[in-house]
């Protein structure tokens, strides 16, 4: 089955506010969406939308494939190490070897430490790992860069990159620039209501 | 199945006492309850026995409550049923396996602790006999209400204070007919308490999940 992810004319409202109406979006397995727009324009409600947790206002989402989101909720409890918070999800997940994206993103060495002690950094790179884990065809990442640094930024970007190549599908959400292979941009406020 | 599981073990992790979340404090609360009740009434053993089953009864209520600002908020602003919904976890199962987990992380507990409490307020075995049969009953059942309420309130501002609120009128039912049980020598009232916890245990899950959907949108 080939991942595939379309939205068609979908609005948004929030409260009694229209974000955006009118958008469409197609993605076909490779493909890597950039939405772009200034704060409060609806780019974490289209991620929300597309991930079917919020519905739209009008129009419709179809995915074929499983779902991975990363966005600012990290879903990891804070009073357990970080091991065995990512855990849970493993064995949700049915991930067998965990231990390659643990290196990738380094944090092997803070398996041990409890989720509430990490920094801004360190808790997006464990979100990431989650979602690597998961092993899933469309990537929905919200903010994906806020608070890493430029090497951890990099290695991101090389993430999305791989995954794509792989035939994967990539909608990020970032108000800073992120070099993805050669995306579609999507700038949200060309659909201001 | 296997999905159901892994939730039930995280949050048993979660809520059990040593774990993260919850703790023994309910319980002392409960045995504090009935520790304070002779000094409050008087020590005549006649009226304590008269009257210390109906206590075990509210105290019982009242530590139920206690757990609920736990049970669902921290994961709905985690975004954990987010993570799950996109696993195909529905809600509804989270719900039902979060019930499971409340309920044997409050319950069995409560159950021993209602045996010192008995002594401490002088019941007679066969009062003891009823209250813990009728609170083995009735404890589902308070179990689903909280479950459903804490739902309801998770998103709230202040929703651990509503949750407490709410839940006392949702479980007078359970109240009546469990501490009913007391006055006569009949096994009815029992088994209609275990009737009502059996239809609270079955809704309960819907409503809170339900609640939890409903709070994605807010």
């Amino acid at each position: 089955m080939q991942a595939q992810l379309t939205a068609i004319d979908i609005a948004c409202r929030r409260g009694d506010r229209l974000l955006f109406k009118g958008l469409s979006l197609a993605c076909a397995p490779g493909d890597a969406v950039h939405v772009t727009g200034p704060n409060g324009v609806g780019k974490s409600s289209l991620i929300r939308i597309l991930a079917g947790l919020l519905r739209p206002f009008s129009g419709e989402v179809t995915a074929e494939g499983g779902l991975g989101l990363v966005d600012e909720r990290l879903a990891l409890d804070p009073n357990q190490p970080l091991g065995k918070a990512l855990a849970f999800w493993e064995r949700l997940d049915g991930c067998s070897e965990p231990g390659r994206t643990l290196d990738l993103l380094q944090l092997e060495p803070l398996l041990d430490v409890p989720v509430r002690f990490l920094s801004t950094g360190q808790k997006k790179r464990a979100a990431l790992a989650r979602l690597l884990n998961r092993h899933c065809p469309i990537w929905l990442l919200d903010e994906p860069l806020n608070g890493l640094d430029g090497q951890a930024q990099k290695s991101v970007e090389a993430l999305v990159a791989q995954h794509c190549d792989r035939g994967g599908i990539a909608v990020v959400a970032s108000h800073q620039p992120i070099a993805l292979p050669s995306p579609t941009l999507l700038g949200i406020e060309d659909y201001a209501a | 199945m296997s999905a159901a599981w892994t939730l039930l073990r995280r949050d048993l992790g979660l809520l059990m006492p040593g774990g993260s979340g919850g703790g023994v404090l309910p319980l002392l609360f409960f045995l504090a309850v009935a520790m304070l009740y002779p000094f409050a009434v008087g020590p005549e053993p006649e009226l304590l026995a008269r009257t210390g089953g109906g206590v075990i009864w509210v105290a019982a209520l009242l530590a139920a409550i206690l757990p609920l600002e736990k049970l669902v908020t921290d994961d709905v602003e985690a975004g954990v049923f987010d993570q799950l919904h996109l696993r195909g976890v529905t809600e509804e199962l989270a719900m039902a396996v979060r019930l499971i987990a409340h309920w044997l992380a409050f319950a069995p507990l409560l159950l021993i602790a209602t045996l010192p409490a008995a002594a401490l307020l002088g019941l007679g075995e066969e009062t003891t006999q009823t209250v813990l049969l009728g609170l083995l009953a009735g404890t589902p059942g308070l179990a689903a209400v909280g479950l459903a309420v804490a739902a309801l309130t998770a998103s709230m501002r202040g929703g651990a204070a509503l949750a407490g609120l709410m839940v006392i009128p949702l479980a007078v039912p359970i109240l009546i007919f469990g501490a009913g049980a007391l006055a006569r020598p009949d096994p009815s009232a029992l088994l209609l308490t275990a009737a009502i916890s059996l239809g609270l245990c079955a809704l309960a899950p819907l409503a809170a999940a339900a609640a939890i959907r409903a709070a994605r949108e807010a």
